[in-house]
């Protein structure tokens, strides 16, 4: 974990999040056009996503009911809604407006929990239609502006998009890459969307605003082209102390939306509140309101998986971890938490299960290929100190690579024993007698002496001693 | 001329050849078309090869559909297949859709033979036909008159003879309004009835697509083939198609008659006549005539005038210049898009979408456009009252008969007024249709307006077909 700047003189952070998904249908959310990334450019056409002069939109029921998923899945109220037209002329918007949903969204007033129990209001979880996309050639910036032509491909125009909007309920950076991996997380649980945020199925625009304790909130400057977890946390720590700097040299924030540029580590100003447009809200008259029959949403609620929270939940206290600790946080993540389960149900030792599966099992997806009885019995050779952590690690390195195999075997093989606590006694003695230096620097205090102390054993052992058993033995000794 | 009725039963029965009724409509084009300007495009090419198919079709003993060899002209805002559709706008000039609307399918799949595209306000804002880029339709009944708009071409094609029924589109008026005009018979469906998709939307939640006839079976026969339900239109209702022409000869005996008492001021007194010998037409026929009171009626006009534009300046926002269309190019992308739409749209749409835009910019959307859509539930709750007493109502279709040209283009107000009667069933989203009931002192056709109840269009019809056996 990263280290957490502070903003100084008690500053504090106010930060909300805004939070578009492209949902995993197969066809866009009004035509039946392919929803796919990465085709040819304008394959995936028809007179509705071109906003052809009489084509009509007709909402696809699978984004509904994926969007659905996603609001019970952030303890949302799901209710009936309607759609709005929110107009603005831009090229990638073929209609000149988008089709959103605005004072009756389908999702309400629900929640989403980050480590430590803190509690993040998510306000409203919407559907809405992705623009196609522009790309600016000539010019310096990359932007329409100042180009010489741009080339336009509407394959992602109508995609079917839900915009997540949490209340700004988070304090600081830290707690915003939590929330953006932990609603990343549930996306790809109930299979909503693959929220790439590479590939742009997944994009934040970031609220910030700082405040002092006791005081209203300051005004917000919204920034966008956030494009990983890493980038909100640089662009809250950029943009909050850049808002604190100007507050206390005498300026004041302006309301504004910014640009965040990854390369310079700065947010800058993309447009002011006086340039914002002026949107025309109003209903769309080409679609009906959205009732879903309580039916409907029953039965997705009761189809949700298992979200991670409560999966992490459920292996920490099987295995004696931490809910919020890295292990469960990556096995839950990879979705290897079942697997651990096998391990534990062939007879292996639940912490070590969940441990080694965090280390080692990167690479190898939801169904590892080792059998889980064979990690089962390296985890309880290791238990019942028959070999070393060391020698484990090097044990389990050797079962991935054979996928699979008779630890034992492998173990006597390699020539793996563990030395017995009397063989280990004699040899601490030993490391004490050659290191008189270190013995009593340790004994002083000076923790970074034991390192030397340590070797020492390894080195007599020639590898076969326990470190940790001999760190232990080590500090009964000083007592 | 022929009516649809007989050219289906003819060409159905193998008397008539559908190549032979397609000529005779295609002749009098010819002759006429030249001084009346109907049509944006005739497509006389591709429906002689339509029509040769027909009777083909006929004579391999093949099922034809219910409007087979039937010349049918097409409002130019409802999409054709690699067919230009301009919506008689300047932006559109040269466009030609990839795909058909449902309502041109529907009819090409009945066998209809389409003769071509006729010319409109543009994107159907008017009352006049006067606002065409192309230039103005003239009334078949007296040219230096107006044929009523925005369906101008449409009627008047099928008052010309040029077709023996039409599409048109009605926002607020404007099927009925010009087939009052052009002394035709004009139907505005329910709303959702007959599928939008491919009708180039001028404001969605109040256009309808419905037919234009010479008389009231024919109209009845037209929209059940092109009314039920479309999955391609979100609005369209679950239904299948109407059932009408059963209900025709039934008449009206037993059934009552809403008389407006407070209907605007402003209309004709000729033509308020026609609506009297209408309501003594009807009670001699067994009807009984129910005085009803639509307060609201006074403040439909406004309303429309605020929800219309509105959703017009949403609609064509898209024609930026940047996809299809006409393009002006010019320094950057904001110059671009002003000099496309400054060359591109004609002074009532520009008036139409400054409107709109006003009238739902931050501020100010309360006061306008939210105040119009309360109207727009008081105008439906006074209907819901007014239909709990009576099955249909009467009101002129039109303040007056045809006018000049030019005599109200420089006064967009007086235009808007044209379309006091007709508006307040949009905004409801009812049915209403226009009958042909005699003349004005001027010799011009009067319609008489038969409105009803969502779904009331078999009333509509009955009361329809007796006026039409009264007049």
């Amino acid at each position: 974990m990263s280290e957490v700047p502070v903003l100084p003189n008690d500053w504090q952070l106010i930060v909300g999040l805004e939070v578009h998904v492209e949902l995993a249908t197969k066809t866009k959310m009004f035509s039946a056009s392919a929803n796919r990334f990465g085709d040819e450019p304008n394959t995936n056409i028809d007179p509705v996503t071109l906003g052809l002069p009489g084509a009509l939109p007709v909402l696809n029921q699978h984004a509904i009911e994926l969007a659905m998923r996603i609001g019970l899945a952030l303890n949302c109220k799901v209710q009936p809604c309607t759609f709005h037209r929110k107009n603005y002329f831009y090229p990638d918007l073929p209609k000149a407006y988008q089709i959103t949903q605005y004072d009756h969204p389908l999702n309400v007033d629900g929640h989403l929990m980050l480590p430590g129990d803190v509690r993040i209001g998510i306000e409203r979880a919407h559907l809405e239609e992705d623009t196609g996309k522009s790309t600016h050639f000539g010019g310096s910036s990359g932007r329409i502006h100042g180009s010489d032509y741009s080339l336009l491909d509407y394959n992602r125009a109508g995609v079917p998009l839900v915009e997540i909007v949490s209340r700004p309920d988070i304090r600081t950076s830290e707690q915003a890459r939590q929330y953006v991996a932990e609603l990343r997380s549930i996306l790809l649980a109930v299979g909503a969307s693959d929220a790439k945020m590479e590939e742009g199925s997944m994009r934040c625009d970031v609220n910030v605003s700082v405040h002092k304790p006791g005081t209203p909130f300051g005004t917000r400057c919204e920034i966008k082209n956030v494009n990983s977890i890493r980038s909100v946390g640089r662009a809250i720590d950029y943009e909050s102390r850049r808002q604190v700097d100007l507050i206390e040299s005498g300026g004041t924030i302006r309301q504004e939306t910014r640009h965040w540029d990854d390369s310079t580590g700065r947010t800058e100003t993309l447009r002011t509140k006086e340039d914002a447009d002026d949107y025309r809200y109003f209903l769309e008259p080409d679609l009906v309101p959205l009732v879903p029959d309580p039916a409907w949403i029953e039965a997705v609620r009761a189809a949700l998986p298992v979200l991670p929270a409560a999966r992490r939940k459920a292996l920490a206290e099987l295995c004696g971890v931490d809910k919020d600790g890295e292990s469960a946080i990556v096995v839950v993540e990879r979705g290897q938490d079942d697997y651990v389960r096998a391990v534990i149900s062939a007879g292996g030792d639940a912490r070590r299960a969940v441990i080694y599966v965090q280390q080692a099992f990167a690479e190898q997806g939801a169904a590892p290929k080792v059998p889980a009885k064979d990690l089962a019995a390296l985890t309880i050779l290791e238990r019942d100190a028959k070999v070393t952590s060391t020698q484990a690690k090097t044990l389990l390195t050797d079962l991935i690579e054979s996928g699979g195999g008779d630890v034992v075997a492998m173990a006597n093989k390699r020539g793996f024993e563990a030395l017995d606590t009397a063989a280990l006694e004699a040899m601490v003695d030993a490391a004490i007698a050659a290191e008189p230096g270190a013995w009593q620097k340790y004994c002083d205090g000076e923790e970074k002496a034991l390192g030397a102390l340590v070797g020492a054993i390894m080195k007599s052992s020639k590898g076969k001693a326990d470190g940790k058993a001999a760190t232990a033995l080590l500090q009964a000794r000083r007592g | 001329m022929q009516k649809l009725a007989e050219i289906v039963a003819g060409v159905s029965n193998g008397t008539l050849s559908a190549s032979a009724v397609l000529e005779e409509h295609l002749k009098r084009i010819s002759t006429r078309e030249s001084e009346i300007n109907a049509f944006n495009l005739v497509t006389a090419d591709q429906a002689r090869l339509d029509a040769a198919k027909i009777d083909a079709d006929i004579k391999a003993d093949k099922k034809v559909g219910a409007l087979a060899g039937v010349p049918i002209a097409l409002k130019d805002n409802m999409c054709t297949r690699g067919v230009e559709t301009t919506c008689s706008s300047k932006i559109l000039q040269g466009w030609k859709p990839p795909y058909d609307a449902t309502v041109v399918t529907k009819l090409r799949n009945a066998g209809a033979v389409i003769v071509g595209k006729t010319n409109l306000d543009e994107f159907a804002m008017g009352s006049s036909t006067e606002n065409s880029a192309f230039g103005p339709t003239k009334n078949p009944h007296d040219i230096t008159r107006v044929p009523g708009g925005s369906s101008g071409g449409s009627a008047a094609a099928v008052a010309a003879g040029f077709a023996a029924a039409s599409l048109g589109s009605d926002t607020g008026g404007s099927i009925r309004q010009p087939a009052a005009l052009c002394g035709v018979v004009g139907v505005k469906p329910t709303y959702g009835t007959v599928s939008r998709y491919g009708l180039v939307a001028f404001a969605s939640s109040l256009d309808q697509i419905g037919p234009f006839t010479s008389d009231v079976r024919d109209a009845a026969t037209l929209l059940e083939v092109i009314s039920g339900h479309d999955p391609m239109d979100s609005t369209s209702i679950p239904q299948s198609a109407l059932s009408l022409v059963s209900v025709l000869d039934q008449g009206v005996k037993g059934m009552r008659i809403g008389r407006v008492t407070d209907l605007p001021e402003g209309c004709e007194p000729d033509v308020l006549a026609r609506l009297e010998a209408a309501f003594d037409a009807l009670r001699s026929a067994g009807a009984t005539i129910v005085d009803v009171k639509l307060p609201s009626l006074q403040y439909c006009l406004t309303a429309y005038y605020l929800i219309a534009p509105a959703e017009a300046s949403s609609n064509l926002a898209r024609y930026d210049g940047v996809r299809y269309g006409n393009r002006v190019d010019a320094a950057d992308l904001n110059a671009m898009y002003a000099a496309t739409r400054e060359a591109g749209f004609g002074e009532e749409v520009k008036r139409r979408i400054m409107l709109g835009t006003y009238a739902l910019s931050a501020g100010y959307y309360d006061a306008y456009y939210g105040k119009a859509l309360k109207v727009r539930r008081l105008i439906s709750d006074d209907f819901a009252r007014a239909y709990k007493d009576v099955d249909t109502i009467l009101t002129p279709t039109s303040p007056s008969t045809a006018f000049k040209f030019g005599s109200k283009t420089d006064n967009p107000l007086a235009m808007y007024l044209c379309d006091v009667f007709t508006i307040p069933t949009n905004l409801a989203g009812h049915p209403a249709m226009s009958v042909p009931f005699g003349v004005g002192a001027d010799k011009m056709p009067v319609g008489i307006q038969v409105l009803a109840s969502t779904l009331g269009e078999q009333a509509m019809f009955k009361v329809a077909a007796e006026l039409e056996r009264a007049s």
